[in-house]
Parts: C-alpha cells; sequence; structure tokens
C-alpha cells in the first residue's frame, strides 16, 4: 500500500481551479517528482496536502490520504501534528523560512519539543551533522545570517527532521543555490531519503534536477496532470504532447555533432500558458498543441497506458510520430576567428570599499573583479560563467562603465574608452520585472534611448519597427510593462537595448528567470538578432547546456578572476581547471535519467566571500586535488593551445 | 457701488494655491493608469469614500473661512472697518454676536454662576441675554422647545441629503463601482447632525458659551480653518526641500548624501519644542517691533501662522527626507534604471521620469499620515503659548483657555469637550483614510 495517496484534489480561489483534480501516490520511501513549469499549481498541491494554503485559496475536493489516515477529514489541531510530524516540508527560499533573531540550535530545539521529545544539546548536534553541516556544536549557535544560502538550506532540512517525518516535501529546494551547492542539496536530501528510508515530494520545474532524483514524475500542465511515469520509461520515452515539447525546447547538449545542433533552431511551443479562471472544456495544452484533434476541444482527454507504468493523458491512441523537426537558422553568422578585437578588456579591476564604524573608515575591500582580460570579436559570442557573487554582473558593468573600474582598460575598436559609451554596448537584465519602469508606457520605455542619443528619424515608426524586430505586435507601444508576461519584457529590454544600434549585447542571464519554453523563445531570439545584425554577445549564465549552444568561447570566473578561458568544446568538453570539472559535474544532466548515473566530482564547502580571499590559489580550500603550492601563490595562466588557457599548478 | 472690500492674507493665497494644485494633480492622475487605479481604489473602500466625505466638509468649511474681506464703513469717506472677517463669519453672524456676559450651559437658558442681581432678591442664576430667549418667562416649555426644533432639524436634514442624493446623481451614474452608498449615508449623518445644530442655534447656544460669553459653537467651526491650513500648508512647505534633498542624497550618493545626511540628523537631534519655542518667539519679536508691516491684527496673526507653518515644516521635512533617500538608494540600483544610465539618459532626466513617479505613492501616503500630527501639533503648541497668535482662534486656543475652566466647581466642561470632539472627528478622518491611501498606493500591500 502506499504512503501517500492523493485522489482527484482540487484547489480553488474563487471561482478559478489552479489545481483541478490531480490525483497520485507515493509509496514509502519513494521519490516522487512533480514537474511543471512556473504557475501550473505545482506548490499548491504541496500546500494543499499539508493543508496549508494561503487565505484565498481551499480545497474544493478530493482526498488526501496519508498511512491509511484521511488527512482532510482531520480538525486543525490534528493537522498540526501531523505537520512536521509525519509530514515536513521544506522550500525554496531557505532564508525566509528561518527565524533571523533566533539561534540555529533553538530553532531545531524547538521543532523536537513541538515533536513531544526533549531536546538535549547531543539530539541537535546530530541533527546538524546528519545533513552535513561541519561543526554542528558551533553552528548550533549560530544565528541564519551568520550562514551562506546552502548551509541555511541544510538546516531548514534539520529542522524537517527532527519531527522523524515520513514524508517529506521539498518545493523548489534548490532553485534559489548556486549549482555546486544545489548538487550538495540534492545529494544530501537523496541520501536521507534512503537512510531513513522516507518519501519524497519533490517539485521542481528543473528537467535535469529531477531526472537525478526521482523514481516517479508527473507532470503538470495549468492545474492538472497531464503525465505520471517512472524515471527510466518517462527519459527514454516522454509521451504527452506538452512533455515532449518541454524536451524539445532545451539545447541538446550531448548530441553526437555538435555544429549541427548549434545550426539547429530550438522548439518553441508556441502561445503561453491558458490563465487562471480559463474555462476548459477539453484538454487544456489544445491551443499550443501541435498534434490537436477535433475532439481536444470538446473532451476531456482519459489517462491512457502509453508505456508499462507510463500513464499519458491524451487523446492520440498511439505513439506519434516524432515532432516535426526544427528548422536549421537560415544564416547563423559565419563566426570566423582572427578578426580584429570589437571590445578589450585588460587586467580590469572593481574594489568596493568596505566601511566600518561611526568614521566610515575603509577597512578593506571586496574584490568583486580582480584583474579580468577579456576579447570579443564581432558577431561572436562569449559565455561567462561561475557562481553567484564571483563578479560576472561586475564585470559587465564595468566594460559598459556604469560601473567604475578601480584599474584597467577597456578598449572599443582599439580606442581607449572613458565612462559611458551608450552606442556602442548595451546590457540586457536577468530580471524582466526589475528592468522595466512599472510607470511608463512600452513606447517610451523603447524610445528613450533614441531621445536621449537624439537619433533621428521618425521615432514612432522606429519603436514598431523594433518592437516587431524582437517579435511583438507594433500595437503594443501604449501597453504598461506589467501586462506582459515574463518572455514578453524580455522581449521588450531586448528592443530597448536594441535601439540605440549596439554591437555588444551584455546579457546578464537573460532566460535565468524564465520557464523552459520561454527560454527557446528568447535563445532563438538572439540567435537571430546575431545574424541579422552581426552582435556580438557577451553571455553572463550559470547554465552550461546555453552556453554550450550559444557560445563560441567561455570565460569560467571564480572569485573575481577567469580561471579557464577557451572555446566552447575546450572548455565544456576537455575542461582542465578542477573547478569547471567541479561546475560540470554539478550541472545537473537530463541523460541522468536515463541510467540513474551520477557524477562524484563535487567542490566541498561554500564559495569564499571576495572580501577575504584564501590566500593562494583561491580555490584550495575546495580543490579535490591542493597540493601545498596551492596555498602558497595564486597560479599564472597555462597556455594549453592557442585558445585554452587556465590558471591551475596542475593544468599542464 | 460695493459695500466691502476683498482682503487676501498670504494663508489664504498659499491655500487657494494648494488646493488649485490638488485639482490639478487630480486631472492629471486621472490620465497615469496606475495613479488612476489606485483611486479607484480608494472610491471603492466604504472606509475612503466616508472619511473623505467627513474631510471634504471639514475643507469646505476652512474655504469659506478663507474669503476675507473687510466691511465698508457707514459715512461719506471710503473707510473701512479694521476687522477683517470671512464669508464663515458672515454666514454665522447670528452666533458671533450674540455673546452672553459670561459662562453658559449648552442650550442653557441661564448663566452657569450665581451673580447678586438685585439687593433684595439676592443672589440667582441671570436669565441669559439670547439663550431661549424666546421662551419668555414660561421656562416649562423649554423641553418642548428643543424637541420639537430637533425634529424639525431632523427633516430638515433628511430633505438636504435627498436633496444631495439627487443632485449627485449623475456623478454616481458615471463611476457605478466606487462606494457611493457609504458617501450617501455620511452625508445623511453630517446633514441629520448640521439640521438639527442649525434649528437648535437660532435661539440656543448649542454648545454653550465661554468665558466671556462667546458661542462655543462659533469659535470650533472657527478652529476648523487653522487645524486644515496647519496640517497642509505645512506639508506644502517642507515637500519641495524633503523630495529635491532626499532624491538627491539617494541619486547622487557621495559628498552630496553626506551633507544633507549631516543637515538632517543635525536637525533631527535637536529637540523639536524647543526649537520651534525659540523660532516662534524670535518671530514674535520680529513682528511686534514692526507694527507698521501690518495693517491689521488678522494680518499680523495671521504672519505668526504663517511663520509657525514655516517652523513646523522645517523641522518635520527630515522624516519624509530620510525615508525617500532610503527608498532612492534601492532603486538606483534597480534595472531599469541602469539600462537607463548605459543608453545614456541624463541624470536629472532619470530622476524625474524614473525615480520621482516610483517613489511617489511614499510621498502621498507620508502627506496624509502627517496631516494628522500636524493638527495635534499645533493644538499641544497653542496649549504651551508657542503655536498660534492668542487671537486666532484655534483647538490649541480654545484648549489652551478651557485648561482654567477645568478646576471650577462645578466644572466647566463644554469647550474643551467641543473643541476634543471637532478635532477626533478630523484626525481619525485623515488616520482612518491615510490607512486607506497606504492600502491602494503601496505596492508592496499585497492587493486582493
Ligand atoms: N555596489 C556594491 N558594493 C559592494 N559590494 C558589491 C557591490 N556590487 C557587488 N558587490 C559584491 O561584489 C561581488 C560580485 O558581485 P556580482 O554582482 O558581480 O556577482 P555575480 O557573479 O553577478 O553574481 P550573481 O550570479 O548572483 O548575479 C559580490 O560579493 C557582491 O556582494
Ligand atoms: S489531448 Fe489533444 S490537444 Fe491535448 S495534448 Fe493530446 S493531442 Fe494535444
Ligand atoms: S591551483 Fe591547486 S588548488 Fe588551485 S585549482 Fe589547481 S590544483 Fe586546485
Ligand atoms: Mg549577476
Amino acid at each position: 500500500m502506499s504512503l501517500l495517496s492523493v485522489r482527484d484534489l482540487s484547489v480553488a480561489i474563487g471561482a478559478a481551479a489552479p489545481v483541478d483534480g490531480v490525483s497520485f501516490e507515493i509509496g514509502a520511501g519513494e521519490t516522487f517528482a512533480l514537474l511543471g513549469e512556473s504557475g501550473c499549481g505545482k506548490s499548491l498541491t504541496a500546500l494543499a496536502l499539508m493543508r496549508l494554503l494561503p487565505e484565498a485559496a481551499r480545497i474544493a475536493a478530493g482526498s488526501v490520504q496519508f498511512a491509511g489516515e484521511e488527512l482532510c477529514a482531520l480538525t486543525e489541531a490534528q493537522m498540526r501534528s501531523v505537520r512536521g510530524g509525519k509530514i515536513a516540508m521544506i522550500f525554496q527560499e531557505p532564508g525566509a523560512s528561518l527565524n533571523p533573531v533566533m539561534t540555529i540550535g533553538a530553532q531545531i530545539a524547538e521543532a523536537l519539543k513541538f515533536h513531544g521529545g526533549s531536546a538535549p544539546e547531543a539530539k541537535i548536534v546530530e541533527l546538524l551533522a546528519a545533513v552535513g553541516i561541519p561543526d554542528p556544536a558551533r553552528r548550533a549557535t549560530e544565528y541564519p545570517f551568520q550562514m551562506s544560502g546552502g548551509m541555511k538550506q541544510r538546516a531548514m532540512t534539520a529542522m524537517a527532521l527532527a519531527g522523524e517525518p515520513e514524508l517529506l516535501i521539498a518545493d523548489e529546494p534548490t532553485t534559489a543555490l548556486d549549482v555546486t551547492i544545489q548538487a550538495q542539496v540534492l545529494d544530501l536530501l537523496d541520501g536521507l531519503r534512503r537512510e531513513r528510508r522516507m518519501a519524497m515530494l519533490l517539485i521542481s520545474h528543473d528537467l535535469g534536477v529531477v531526472a537525478q532524483m526521482a523514481d516517479r514524475i508527473g507532470v503538470m500542465y495549468a492545474g492538472q496532470l497531464v503525465e505520471v511515469a517512472p524515471r527510466a520509461a518517462f527519459y527514454a520515452a516522454p509521451g504527452h504532447p506538452y512533455t515532449r515539447r518541454l524536451f524539445a525546447a532545451l539545447p541538446d547538449a550531448e548530441s553526437a555533432d555538435r555544429a549541427a545542433s548549434r545550426q539547429r533552431r530550438l522548439l518553441t511551443i508556441p502561445g503561453s500558458v491558458p490563465p487562471l479562471g480559463t474555462q476548459h472544456a477539453g484538454c487544456r495544452f489544445v491551443e499550443r498543441c501541435g498534434e490537436a484533434l477535433p475532439v481536444c476541444r470538446t473532451t476531456l482527454p482519459p489517462w491512457r497506458e502509453y508505456a508499462a507504468g507510463q500513464q499519458v493523458r491524451c487523446h492520440l491512441e498511439t505513439a506519434h510520430t516524432l515532432l516535426a523537426e526544427s528548422a536549421d537558422f537560415t544564416a547563423r553568422a559565419k563566426v570566423g576567428a582572427g578578426e580584429t578585437a570589437l571590445l578589450e578588456a585588460r587586467d580590469l579591476k572593481v574594489h568596493f570599499p568596505l566601511r566600518r564604524g561611526v568614521l566610515q573608515r575603509v577597512v578593506g575591500h571586496v574584490r568583486a573583479v580582480d584583474g579580468v582580460t577579456l576579447a570579443l570579436q564581432a558577431g561572436r559570442t562569449v559565455a561567462l560563467v561561475g557562481e553567484s557573487g564571483c563578479g560576472k554582473t561586475t564585470v559587465g558593468k564595468a566594460i559598459l562603465g556604469l560601473q567604475k573600474p578601480t584599474d584597467g582598460t577597456v578598449k572599443l575598436h582599439g580606442k581607449l574608452l572613458q565612462g559611458l559609451a551608450p552606442a556602442a554596448m548595451q546590457m540586457v537584465f536577468q530580471d524582466p520585472f526589475g528592468s522595466l519602469n512599472p510607470r511608463l508606457r512600452v513606447g517610451e520605455i523603447i524610445a528613450e534611448g533614441l531621445r536621449a542619443l537624439a537619433v533621428a528619424g521618425d521615432t514612432r515608426m522606429r519603436v514598431v519597427e523594433l518592437l516587431e524586430q524582437v517579435g511583438l505586435a507594433g500595437d503594443m507601444v501604449g501597453r504598461y510593462p506589467h501586462e506582459f508576461s515574463g518572455g514578453q519584457r524580455q522581449r521588450i529590454a531586448i528592443a530597448r537595448a536594441l535601439a540605440v544600434r549596439p554591437q555588444l549585447l551584455i546579457c546578464d542571464e537573460p532566460t535565468s528567470a524564465l520557464d523552459v519554453s520561454v527560454q527557446a523563445q528568447i535563445l532563438n531570439l538572439l540567435t537571430d538578432l546575431q545574424a541579422q545584425l552581426n552582435l556580438s554577445y557577451l553571455f553572463i549564465t550559470h547554465n552550461i547546456t546555453v552556453v554550450d549552444y550559444l557560445a563560441q568561447e567561455v570565460a569560467v570566473m571564480y572569485l573575481g578572476r577567469i580561471v579557464e578561458y577557451g572555446t566552447v568544446d575546450e572548455v565544456l568538453r576537455s575542461a582542465r581547471h578542477p573547478y569547471t570539472q567541479a561546475l560540470l559535474a554539478a550541472a545537473p544532466r537530463i541523460e541522468a535519467g536515463l541510467d540513474g548515473s551520477r557524477e562524484y566530482v563535487r567542490a566541498a564547502g561554500d564559495p569564499p566571500s571576495p572580501a577575504r580571499p584564501p590566500a593562494g590559489c583561491h580555490f584550495h580550500p575546495r580543490c579535490p586535488r591542493a597540493e601545498a603550492r596551492c596555498r602558497e601563490a595564486y597560479p599564472e595562466p597555462v597556455a594549453l593551445s592557442a585558445t585554452h588557457t587556465a590558471r591551475c599548478f596542475l593544468a599542464v | 457701488m460695493l459695500q466691502i472690500k476683498f482682503v487676501l492674507l498670504w494663508s489664504d493665497l498659499l491655500f487657494f494655491v494648494l488646493i488649485a494644485a490638488v485639482v490639478v494633480g487630480g486631472v492629471w492622475a486621472g490620465r497615469v493608469e496606475h495613479l488612476r487605479l489606485a483611486w479607484r481604489q480608494v472610491g471603492q473602500s466604504r472606509v475612503g469614500m466616508a472619511t473623505a466625505t467627513v474631510l471634504l466638509a471639514f475643507v469646505l468649511v476652512a474655504l469659506l473661512d478663507s474669503l476675507h474681506y473687510r466691511e465698508r464703513l457707514p459715512g461719506e469717506q471710503e473707510n473701512y472697518a479694521v476687522e477683517v472677517r470671512s464669508a464663515l463669519d458672515a454666514a454665522l453672524t447670528g452666533l458671533r454676536t450674540r455673546t452672553e456676559k459670561t459662562y453658559s450651559a449648552p442650550l442653557a437658558t441661564h448663566l452657569f454662576a450665581k451673580e447678586s442681581l438685585d439687593a433684595d432678591l439676592g443672589r440667582d442664576f441671570p436669565r441669559l441675554k439670547h439663550g431661549g430667549a424666546h421662551l419668555g418667562e414660561d421656562l416649562t416649555a423649554q423641553g418642548g422647545d428643543i424637541a420639537a426644533k430637533a425634529i424639525k432639524g431632523l427633516g430638515l436634514g433628511l430633505l438636504g441629503a435627498m436633496a444631495f442624493g439627487l443632485v449627485s446623481l449623475p456623478l454616481r451614474r458615471a463611476a457605478p463601482h466606487l462606494a457611493w452608498n457609504a458617501q450617501l449615508a455620511t452625508v445623511l449623518v453630517l446633514c441629520l447632525l448640521g439640521g438639527v445644530i442649525v434649528a437648535l442655534a437660532g435661539d440656543y447656544h448649542v454648545l454653550g458659551t465661554d468665558k466671556v460669553g462667546q458661542d462655543v459653537l462659533y469659535l470650533t467651526l472657527k478652529s476648523i480653518r487653522t487645524a486644515i491650513l496647519i496640517g497642509t500648508l505645512t506639508t506644502l512647505i517642507m515637500l519641495p526641500a524633503a523630495v529635491v534633498l532626499g532624491l538627491l542624497a539617494g541619486y547622487a550618493g557621495g559628498w552630496i548624501d553626506d551633507v544633507i545626511q549631516y543637515l538632517y540628523t543635525t536637525l533631527n537631534s535637536i529637540p523639536g519644542v524647543l526649537l520651534i519655542a525659540a523660532s516662534v518667539l524670535m518671530m514674535q519679536v520680529v513682528i511686534d517691533t514692526h507694527p507698521e508691516w501690518f495693517a491689521t491684527t488678522a494680518e499680523r496673526a495671521d504672519a505668526r501662522f504663517l511663520a509657525l507653518c514655516a517652523i513646523l515644516g522645517i523641522t518635520s521635512w527630515t522624516g519624509l527626507c530620510r525615508l525617500l533617500r532610503g527608498e532612492v538608494l534601492k532603486l538606483r540600483e534597480l534595472e531599469y534604471v541602469q539600462a537607463a544610465r548605459a543608453l545614456g539618459v541624463s541624470s536629472a532626466r532619470i530622476l524625474w521620469r524614473h525615480v520621482l513617479p516610483n517613489v511617489m505613492h511614499i510621498v502621498m501616503i507620508a502627506i496624509v499620515m502627517d496631516f494628522s500630527g500636524l493638527v495635534l501639533a499645533e493644538a499641544v503648541l497653542s496649549y504651551v503659548g508657542i503655536g498660534v497668535d492668542p487671537n486666532t482662534i484655534s483647538f490649541g486656543t480654545m484648549i489652551n483657555t478651557a485648561r482654567m475652566e477645568l478646576a471650577r466647581e462645578p466644572m466647566v466642561w463644554w469647550s474643551l469637550v467641543a473643541a476634543f470632539a471637532f478635532m477626533f472627528v478630523l484626525v481619525l478622518a485623515a488616520n482612518l483614510f491615510a490607512d486607506v491611501m497606504r492600502d491602494a498606493f503601496d505596492p508592496r500591500v499585497v492587493k486582493q
């Protein structure tokens, strides 16, 4: 018998049904993953299981059986003993779920006491040790602000374990963390599940994370489950048209023919998720489905056995033909090396002073960027990868002149730049919600650069032209940013940057806040624009598959310095720096879903603070291959080929 | 030929400018989408509509009391009376002129204290000159008379409210989703109260009389202008400084930020009351040594009043300035501001287009929140004698004079209660309105 059995669960907010008739089961010791894009109802489902729904929402129908007990029938008081006792939950933002004014130890003690146990010091330390917090006795006396994000997520997990739960619900537990830390936390969760024979409900939007963790997978779309399958079958042959499109929208990292796969457009899912409150008669995916039949519009599709254990909710009878092959880019820029550099940054440094005390004395510096040298040719893309806080954004801002460099030079077409060079370089930012002024209309936003530079010509015409260039309708000029989805906003931001006809776009994680299918649209757009306008990109990201698809060269940054630099194939396929290797190994890979393989080249610990970088090689405290000399001096760049350099003593 | 001469006091002028600014701002806000939405939310709130109605009633009284004039004296030559009166005074001529000898309780027919009348009659409560004079000697009819007048007043009020409902019908049709019912209910309550008071005020002192026999109702109505003007003009004076300095400090950073921060921390660390006391006394001296600057006592009182507004403004801009600086520090790092900088947009333009519109909600909320604080501050300052000119009628001066009366046996309570009740209603309405505004304008408040 399964541990948790959810039957026809529906959640209502007013008249809308963000979760509609969801059924699944989780056995003891099993990991079930709920996969879906933002807004599809994953989190609400989890909250409904815990009976922790927000004020406006309520469970409209269905039953939740946990170990034979009906949770929907329990009183609030009884439910409290289930929460944290039999079922525990951890959330995406570890910082927001810990009380900032209590020590970690006190918070765990509280959780222990609440579940009837006494809270001896030893038990707290044991829990902290179980979640892999080094020096647990000392950490127990610390406050949340003294811990890094990964550490806080571990502490949260320790609290969740305090009640010895039989089911752990993890809602995007690693989305806010860096890849190397994400890998550590995922390992930890999986280990704990094995050890304690705990069941786990993992909520994620990341096909790679799910591939690593789940035994079975449920795909949600617009409030309904559309596919439930065991992992191997799911990753071998996804059944539902929506799921197959999700896979196709990802850049394919493992294809044998790299050149051909880069030449291919990413498949996108047309349209967008139907808004909450839409009335559906038939299949919810019908507007975006390429295979839709007439019956799809009128009748809710039934569950079908697609393969052994793989249930798909679709009218299509059999495993049908694959999706139409995606088209090639008509003219992806012919990238030739050896042209003169468009941009050259030499020995760029940005140090932020650290001030303390009443007199605001400078007590040190955050070495956000500490000697970065980069060159970029016209029409090419250089990717800058690295973990959060390593200085990627600051490099971008320093090149642009938004941030005054402490030292170093930036040359454009061989000419030394001083301050801003507005027309030549522009930036596209990460957060599509923070990058557009909510008080201005789209037309005004895009026209801003034209006005500032007093570009001659008809501004209105040019704005419409730009909107069409980024794939939006020209009549959208009068609307406000809040009327657009994340992907559309990112297009507007790109149009704003293009308005002044720049030669270089610095894209700071332009797709990391977007869903997979929307990410594919933006990547296609960027590639098209590059071909049309001979643009160069400095592409800042932490997503390795995107790098592989888009870039010609890659620079890997660690703590303010570039530790490895080379062509895509050199850096991603024969990485020589241990940090690059760890980064590549930590990136969740979809292929893991097929064979269940897990890599174990892990960087231990957290990235150090750029205010106090370790002596010698900055990476040595985390490096599995560190030697004595690594603690003494920072390695000089070692040339491995004409284009490939790495800063490691062992790279040679 | 004109029998009056209009007088425009400085405070009147500023008040009119302010009202014009509010009207222009309202028209402009109607065109900007997010402001229109926020105002609509205010309009949809029952509390918002009700309190707005109450506040409007107060502002109307203040406005009437700001239309000043001097009457022409009889005679051949063109001479004008030294007293400056307002439209409100004209409307309340009856109340203003029917003064008694000294204290009398609300609705009383006799003075509050016994006096020796005639040698043979001994000490007794003398009859009022005006209060209940129409009753003649037959005082048994007083209760019935009051009840009859009150009922007549209620009827009058009901008629008034119905007339208002009819007149405002097109407005309700035009915007049917707003909480008009709350507004109508408030108007009804105001009309009923007003009707009763009007019906009674002709023959009685509804709220009694004070030490020199002035009608307390008249005094409270006159106090409204002072309270409203203190609350709004002070803001008008401090707003430019707070906004400009706050934006500059937050956006420019560096030494400019240091200087501005230094300025407001210094100002903030001087005890406000001391600063105000010192400045007011200095102003007083200046005003007293230059009697030739002022044609009438009203103008002199007005000068002191404006000085008080300015001083309150100088001591109260720091809070808003600090708030704005913090918000701008955050906004400056936002990506759309960075994007604008990358496009080469000038700093002035960035402040105007990207920063100011995104801190406007803070400014608006601060204005309304500060209002009630300032009304109360005036009362306290006047109470300790460093507020408005003693000749200016205000809640503060009313309370100040009432303070002695509290010690009398039996107690004279009505001046204090009247001032307190009016001020309470005003401040409560302003506070509730501020809450509604905050909910509507603050983007951090989650909308349902
Ligand atoms: N204005 C500033 N003042 C002080 N320190 C700063 C400032 N801006 C950035 N830093 C610090 O500099 C370091 C590098 O920051 P940066 O934003 O460049 O990192 P990043 O690689 O872009 O990170 P992420 O992936 O999170 O965007 C961080 O430690 C950050 O805290
Ligand atoms: S039911 Fe029809 S519309 Fe829905 S996914 Fe299947 S084929 Fe497409
Ligand atoms: S230099 Fe040493 S510590 Fe640094 S990456 Fe290489 S092996 Fe590791
Ligand atoms: Mg960044």
